[in-house]
């Protein structure tokens, strides 16, 4: 069942409140961008995509997704618990002993959802061209997306992929970038600077889509529509999605600081007074 | 001593290369990929036959492995090509996540593994690759010995489920398998029953054991002669069981002898039964341009090593004795 944009709102909000109370349960993990990246999954896996919660690895038939940037795991959980691939209450053994919520994701502990392991960065993208040729060779014409890190383009491989899938005319693929403009040591432009982003994948054969308000659900769901509608023409496509880092807790908005801390219990029960519980906390 | 005889000698990579081709037309799941060195990996014949299955990547090989990794998502069985350096050293992370971690049907094919690559030198003659894959939780490390030992072993881990490292080489080597052999992987070869030193060899090393065991033979030396052509996981009954007869151990690779063959049959017996050993293997350095022969004769990797090795080893026996 699609959800609507009211719908998908509720669901950011019960997702970014399982994020601050994950992190905070294990006192680790990557609140910053999981709360950035939360209306982009939210609208992929509640709205855009055609994928099937009692999970097949092969995905015949179905949409694909792949999370590169493994770190921002809470919010992948998350989603994924709310689709129906797991029971919810699993997200209380995020980061604890035996937990299948390993600190990246990993397909070692057979958590459905997950289809390969990431954390070592920049490694994504040439997964989800692999899958995308195995699609194509299957006569299958599903879309096959991924997120990555604006830090992780720092990865050469990146570059590799980004090179081979306009070669191969690999249009059924849709690579989104969490375009926050921060990394661990700080703004991206200070650390390595990524320069002019949507020149760089237009000149390697993408086309690109730039979506400046990656937090607004509405524009998040008209660039994924927008990239689906331009799939099939001969070109992989690229959105780079400007996204808040830490969006929907003020304290945590805007800084790089939160990209790997856990509140405390003050600040936990400060971030859960902004965040409405839609669909009850695990 | 067995007799073995050839009258053909071939490159261990042309067995990949035909192994593929089989593997193909028996698998229509199996593909492959190459980083720009189709024609060093013979995989021009499976390329001609179906095209649609195989995908040149260019000089990058990270992204061959994610991909490689990738494709398994949707069934199929990957096969990737390039040189044994650039298999492993160069793509260790990725296939530690991409591949390993994640349980992944990917099987890493590498030629011009060790010195018999010859000329191009150090840069390029890797030597640490089965220490490398070896440590990976899950993967299966196979080094076959000759060409059609190569080819069964290819068409072998097609049929096998999990991540495989296929290591093989760039020279011409006499063919003494049979040529229908069925590769079981896992299960080392009884090259030649003997009672006085177990010599345990892998890849282009196997033909020197024989022709060290053949001269042994004329000095009254019984040697046992077993392949392992699978590495991990060891046979280890086989390996205890020629240890429990011959009670001393020479171990013939071409590899560094830190993390190589000679290592996990040490590691085997120290915990099992503690037994004098010798290793023939490449003294912890790197190597150097030359052509094959010389390389294996001045870092120790021939037949008249083998020799002294077995003897010094049976001379141990007998002073712990």
């Amino acid at each position: 069942m699609k959800q609507d944009i009211e719908q998908l709102k509720q669901t950011a909000s019960q997702v970014r409140r399982d994020i601050v109370r994950m992190v905070h349960g294990c006192q680790s993990g990557h609140p910053g961008g999981s709360l950035g990246c939360t209306d982009f999954l939210v609208a992929l896996y509640f709205n855009i995509m055609n994928n099937d919660p009692s999970f097949n690895m092969d995905a015949k038939g179905e949409d694909l997704f792949f999370l590169s940037n493994g770190h921002i795991s809470p919010v992948f959980y998350s989603v994924l618990a709310h689709a129906g691939y797991f029971d919810k209450s699993e997200l209380s053994t995020f980061r604890k002993l035996n937990s299948r919520l390993q600190g990246h994701p990993t397909t070692h502990e057979g958590l459905p959802g997950v289809r390969i392991a990431s954390g070592s960065l920049g490694q994504g993208l040439s997964v989800a061209i692999g899958a995308a040729l195995a699609k194509r060779l299957n006569g299958d014409d599903s879309i096959v997306y991924t997120l990555h890190g604006d830090g992780e383009l720092q990865e050469g491989q990146i570059w590799e992929a980004a090179m081979f899938a306009p070669h191969n005319k690999l249009d059924r693929l849709i690579a989104t970038v969490d375009y926050n403009g921060q990394q661990i040591d700080g703004p991206t432009e200070m650390v390595l600077s990524l320069g002019n982003l949507k020149a760089k994948f237009e000149a390697f054969g993408w086309e690109v889509l730039e979506e400046p308000h990656g937090n607004d659900m509405a524009s998040v769901v008209a660039v994924l529509e927008k990239a689906k509608s331009l799939t099939g023409k001969g070109k992989p496509i690229a959105i780079l999605l400007k996204t808040g880092m830490g969006y929907g807790v003020d304290f945590m908005m805007g800084s790089h600081k939160w990209h790997g801390v856990a509140p405390n219990d003050e600040q936990l029960a400060a971030a859960l007074a902004q965040l409405e519980e839609t669909l009850g906390d695990y | 001593m067995k007799k073995y005889t050839y009258t053909d000698k071939k490159d261990t990579r042309s067995g990949f290369g035909d192994g593929l081709l089989e593997a193909g037309k028996r698998n229509p799941e199996v593909v492959a990929l190459c980083a720009d060195l189709v024609g060093s990996l013979k995989m021009a014949d499976f390329i001609k036959a179906f095209p649609e299955r195989f995908f040149q990547t260019g000089i990058a090989e990270a992204n061959m492995i994610g991909m490689a990794a990738g494709l398994t998502i949707g069934g199929k069985i990957p096969f990737t090509g390039t040189f044994a350096n650039f298999s492993t050293g160069r793509v260790y992370d990725q296939i530690r996540q991409s591949v390993a971690y994640s349980d992944k049907n990917v099987k890493i094919c590498a030629s011009h593994a060790g010195l018999t690559l010859g000329e191009d030198g150090a840069t390029h003659q890797i030597l640490e690759d089965i220490g490398l894959m070896k440590m990976l939780p899950g993967m299966t490390v196979i080094n076959p010995c000759d060409y059609n030992q190569t080819k069964a072993a290819t068409i072998a881990i097609a049929e096998h489920h999990g991540p495989v490292y296929l290591r093989f080489g760039r020279p011409v080597v006499p063919i003494f398998t049979d040529a229908d052999q069925k590769f079981e992987i896992g299960k080392a070869w009884m090259v030649n029953e003997g009672a006085d030193v177990s010599i345990f060899a892998t890849g282009h090393l196997v033909w020197e054991a024989i022709q060290a065991g053949e001269k042994l033979a004329e000095e009254g030396i019984d040697a046992e002669i077993i392949n392992i052509h699978t590495i991990k996981p060891l046979d280890a009954e086989a390996v205890l069981k020629s240890v429990a007869k011959t009670g001393c151990v020479v171990t013939a690779e071409e590899h560094n002898r830190l993390g190589g063959l000679g290592d996990s049959i040490a590691q085997l017996l120290a915990v099992n039964t503690p037994t004098p050993q010798e290793y023939v293997a490449v003294n912890d350095s790197f190597g150097e341009s030359g052509t094959p022969a010389q390389l294996m004769t001045k870092y120790g990797l021939d037949a008249e090593h083998i020799i002294a090795a077995a003897k010094k080893v049976i001379a141990r026996k007998k002073q712990n004795s």
